[in-house]
């Protein structure tokens, strides 16, 4: 990894003098290419920037009981209370302004899944590597957990360790985790497989490395392309999750933010025809989802070399 | 090919029995169920003369050992809420269930094979590129909201499809059926259309890449110089050659959205198993988690073995590595 980021930080220092073909600047000039990606990767910028930002700038802390009042509650999008106070996007049964309670919610969102995706990341691709660099029993051990994992369908793992765990921020990402690692054990160790034979590898035997560094220095900066594209389906896959999983009220516990907890919360006021309470925080949650599976189209489509130009 | 059928089953064996272990372990990891069987006030006398019926005086594995041979019988306790069979709550279930995701499974298939052929024949063109937009639209879009848009639309506003419940059913053979009646049929619109979202655009995709990928290589060629009509290179060549994969995958499907069932039916009110487990999840009824689980695994590994195997017939390839 090192290796890697080492040489796309001495480029973007070098600025001008860089030549057109060197790999981070083909790789953005072919990103660049889509406007619909890059509109994606903008949108997206700004979605983590607002939910890493929220506390700062909401109008209010809406999970804060001082800061709400149940006077205001029930509004719709861009009423006002009796104090002349907007809220943009409404409230909800209990008073809470909703663009606060949306922003607080992917706030939690974005880190359950960047956070579980990194967990998984390490623990899936050091399996994976593991697999392809050693071969033979280590390999078949890992490969048939991996089988065992990809045999169920994430709804019905994850249900299974919330039930067993119950509610819970941590919970919650240890069964993202245990949904996730094998789609990166997976990738990487496919990745590695074909590195495994080339010369450099050789090399790095020749030179007396250890396994170690051999594995995590030169072959890992060599699969990190299909593993990016596997960890932006993968952190989109987690969200959903997430969120299904608080909705249908064995995720989070109530107290925390959560998008799916305020559609599950709005649900009940929907055949009232109070729409907003559901509606927007599911518009956020679909939005944000989008914008990572269309950066990780274009991902796909740039770093897959059998369809490179 | 005796042999890979055999040893594909016996894989399914292992795999069920390790997933019966985890699940058996992780059930009772949740707790002692004795605390929810008694009185507050039960004596001493009275907790230990439960836990001697229930078996809990074993040992850890002598119970699992217990487990397995009443679950190989059906027999997987009663639930705690409602005193009858865990496993037959269960698959009374079933159909309901099954109704469904066929339906959606159908849906998906009859929508997503032939734009995804479109797509995957002239991908340059833009109708091409709104079915691609579309199959994006529908991976994204987390299936539970758009089960309220599609309630707040179809439900609320236009008031033209009820929004909850199998409505009239039909007896066929002791197993109640929705889409035999005008409005049953009515009540399935809505969840099948939010359960077919997803399997839509995977199949869309899959097509898509399938056509894509075909096309180029030289059999296809040689069709066309061979004067076929483009109609039948396309119907009969390339089609021929992208379904294996397909429908081996969508058939995969079938499993997946019986567990994603949850979802929908829990937003729908559709009597199934979904609905089902969450419930019991709810009130912590152990026996009918335990049976849930382990038969929705169990399905799951049967559709899974069926599809290999057929798969194994249709494409002598896979036969031919798995011997090696």
């Amino acid at each position: 990894m090192t290796a890697r980021e080492h040489s796309w930080r001495s480029e973007e220092t070098a600025g001008v003098a860089v030549s057109a073909d060197s790999p981070f600047r083909s790789f953005w000039s072919d990103f660049s290419e889509s406007p619909v990606a890059m509109a994606a990767l903008v949108g997206l910028a700004l979605i983590v920037a607002a939910a890493a930002l929220a506390p700062v700038i909401t109008p209010q802390n809406p999970y804060d009981l001082a800061e709400i009042t149940i006077l205001d509650s029930m509004l719709p999008p861009g009423g006002k209370n009796l104090e002349g106070k907007r809220y943009w996007l409404g409230t909800d049964d209990q008073g809470r302004d909703m663009l606060s309670g949306i922003l607080y919610g992917l706030r939690t969102s974005v880190f359950v899944g960047i956070f579980s995706g990194i967990i998984a990341f390490f623990l899936g691709t050091t399996l994976g590597l593991m697999a392809a660099y050693f071969g033979g029993a280590i390999d078949s051990v890992i490969m048939r957990l991996v089988d065992l994992k990809l045999g169920f369908p994430s709804i019905l793992v994850a249900l299974l360790i919330v039930t067993v765990l119950g509610k819970g921020m941590d919970k919650i990402i240890i069964a993202l985790v245990i949904v996730q690692w094998a789609y990166y054990a997976r990738a990487a160790r496919s990745a590695a497989l074909v590195e495994r034979g080339k010369e450099y590898v050789e090399a790095t035997r020749i030179l007396g490395l250890s396994h170690r560094r051999t594995i995590f220095c030169h072959i890992l900066p060599n699969c990190l392309p299909p593993l990016i594209v596997v960890g932006t389906v993968e952190v989109a896959h987690a969200i959903i999750l997430e969120a299904t999983l608080s909705f249908l009220g064995v995720g989070l516990p109530i107290t925390e933010p959560s998008l799916g907890l305020l559609i599950a919360n709005g649900y009940q006021y929907m055949l009232s025809g109070k729409y907003w309470i559901s509606f927007n925080p599911g518009l956020a949650l679909f939005v944000t989802i989008l914008c990572i599976n269309l950066v990780g189209d274009q991902l796909r489509d740039v770093l897959n070399p059998r369809l490179r130009r | 090919m005796t042999f890979f059928i055999l040893r594909r089953l016996f894989q399914s064996v292992v795999l069920l029995a390790v997933v019966s272990l985890l699940v058996f372990l992780a059930v009772f990891a949740i707790g002692n169920p004795v605390d929810i069987l008694i009185n507050f006030d039960a004596t001493p006398e009275e907790i230990t003369r439960i836990k001697r019926q229930m078996g809990f005086h074993l040992p850890l594995w002598q119970q699992y050992f217990v487990f397995i041979g009443s679950a190989l019988q059906g027999d997987f306790g009663n639930s705690f809420i409602n005193g009858a069979p865990a496993l037959k709550l269960v698959v009374e279930r079933l159909p309901a269930t099954l109704e469904l995701a066929i339906a959606a499974l159908l849906v998906s298939v009859v929508a997503g094979i032939p734009l995804g052929l479109v797509a995957g024949l002239r991908p340059r063109k833009p109708s091409s590129q709104a079915i691609m937009a579309g199959s994006i639209l529908g991976f994204s879009s987390p299936s539970f909201w758009v089960a309220l848009v599609l309630i707040l639309v179809f439900g609320v506003q236009l008031g033209w499809l009820p929004t909850g419940g199998r409505g009239e059913t039909v007896d066929v053979l002791g197993v109640q059926l929705s889409f035999l009646t005008a409005d049953g049929l009515a009540h399935m619109v809505l969840p099948t259309i939010t359960f077919a979202l997803y399997p839509t655009a995977l199949a869309i995709r899959l097509t898509r890449a399938g056509t894509r990928e075909i096309v180029l290589l030289d059999f296809v060629r040689f069709a066309r110089a061979k004067g076929l009509s483009e109609k039948r290179v396309i119907f009969v060549h390339v089609l021929k050659n992208i379904l294996v994969p397909i429908v081996t995958v969508m058939g995969v499907q079938l499993g997946i959205l019986i567990s994603y069932a949850v979802v929908t039916e829990t937003i729908f009110a559709w009597p199934g198993m979904g609905k089902l487990i969450i419930d019991s999840i709810y009130l912590v009824d152990r026996p009918v988690m335990v049976a849930f689980l382990m038969f929705a695994v169990f399905i799951f590994t049967l559709i899974n073995l069926i599809v290999d195997i057929t798969y194994s017939f249709l494409d002598p390839r896979i036969r031919i590595s798995e011997l090696r």
